[in-house]
């Protein structure tokens, strides 16, 4: 069950990857990427890693693949001439993406073929037995990693301020360019008028 | 059985399947930034893999905070995306560049 469970998550996950870069339209590749983000919380579901899937799937497809949605609706673009250097650029992105896979795979063979000795863990950081998944990672949030969370924290926030000002624009006058105020406090001293010398007589300043 | 090697060679192939979207591409900055979400998602399903095989609860953590930085640059970058659109009217990433860098 577990074996049909992670080759279906498996597989789906690849398939909507892929279909997030092949797609003709932006708004088709979100929904990919949403489908891919579901089917990788499903694989870390079944390795036990439940708060992470549930983050996943609330932040991911709940804030992150909305954002993308709006923005690629809210900017009109022409997406067909975008996909014009998609052939030219091909070559080179496959080769460099099958020297890649090439390599990873080479890896994991090597890994198989008998691991490199780095030593023991001392076990000082095996998880607490007898507890949810979210208790532990809970504990070990608040108390092991305290600051580091806070400063994910922080990192958010900046994030938000700094999303804020980039796209906010100040409030535009319904009256246009008229400030009324400045019209009320003009001065005729101060002000500027027209005169119509004639010629050869100068102007009094 | 499913071994931890099922997990590094799924992850692996998302991850090459990321850098394959930055590469084909190149013009359209949103499907970008959403490959490197696929690359970010890829590492942290390694960190999740290992830290179920190791039984060490610190990959989880890690992972969460990539999942932040991810979930903050997404913003920012879409952020700068949408006030590019709006002064200059494009986004095609030959365009840019007003800074010749």
């Amino acid at each position: 069950m577990t074996v049909f469970a992670f080759y279906l998550f498996a597989a789906l996950m690849i398939a909507s990857g892929a279909l997030t870069i092949f797609a003709r339209n932006p708004v088709h590749s979100v929904l990919w990427l949403i489908l891919a983000f579901f089917n990788a919380a499903g694989l870390m579901v079944i390795v036990g890693a439940e708060f992470l899937a549930m983050l996943l799937v609330v932040v991911y497809v709940g804030a992150v693949a909305v954002l993308f949605l709006f923005v690629v609706m809210m900017l009109n673009i022409d997406f067909a001439e975008m996909r014009a250097g998609f052939m030219k650029n091909a070559p080179l992105g496959v080769a460099i993406a099958v020297i890649l896979l090439a390599e990873l795979v080479l890896g994991v063979g090597a890994y198989r073929a008998g691991a490199l000795d780095l030593g023991t863990p001392d076990g000082s950081a095996a998880p607490l037995v007898g507890e949810s998944n979210i208790e532990s990672l809970g504990a070990l949030l608040y108390g092991n990693y305290l600051f580091l969370f806070e400063s994910a924290g922080i990192i958010l926030l900046v994030a938000m301020i700094g999303a804020i000002v980039l796209t906010h624009r100040a409030p535009t006058n319904p009256r246009g360019h008229q400030n009324i105020a400045k019209q009320n406090a003009r001065n005729p001293k101060e002000a500027t008028n027209n005169v119509s010398p004639e010629v050869g007589k100068g102007v009094e300043l | 059985m499913i071994g931890i090697e099922h997990y590094v060679v799924v992850s692996s192939i998302l991850f090459v399947l990321g850098v394959l979207g930055i590469f084909l591409n190149r013009k359209n900055i949103i499907i970008i930034l959403m490959a490197i979400e696929l690359i970010l998602l890829s590492v942290n399903l390694n960190l999740v893999a290992f830290s179920a095989y190791l039984g060490d609860l610190t990959g989880q953590v890690f992972a969460m905070f990539v999942l932040t930085v991810a979930a903050a640059e997404a913003a920012i970058g879409l952020a700068i995306l949408v006030v590019y659109f709006r002064s200059r009217g494009t986004i095609a990433v030959d365009d840019v560049n007003r800074m010749k860098g």
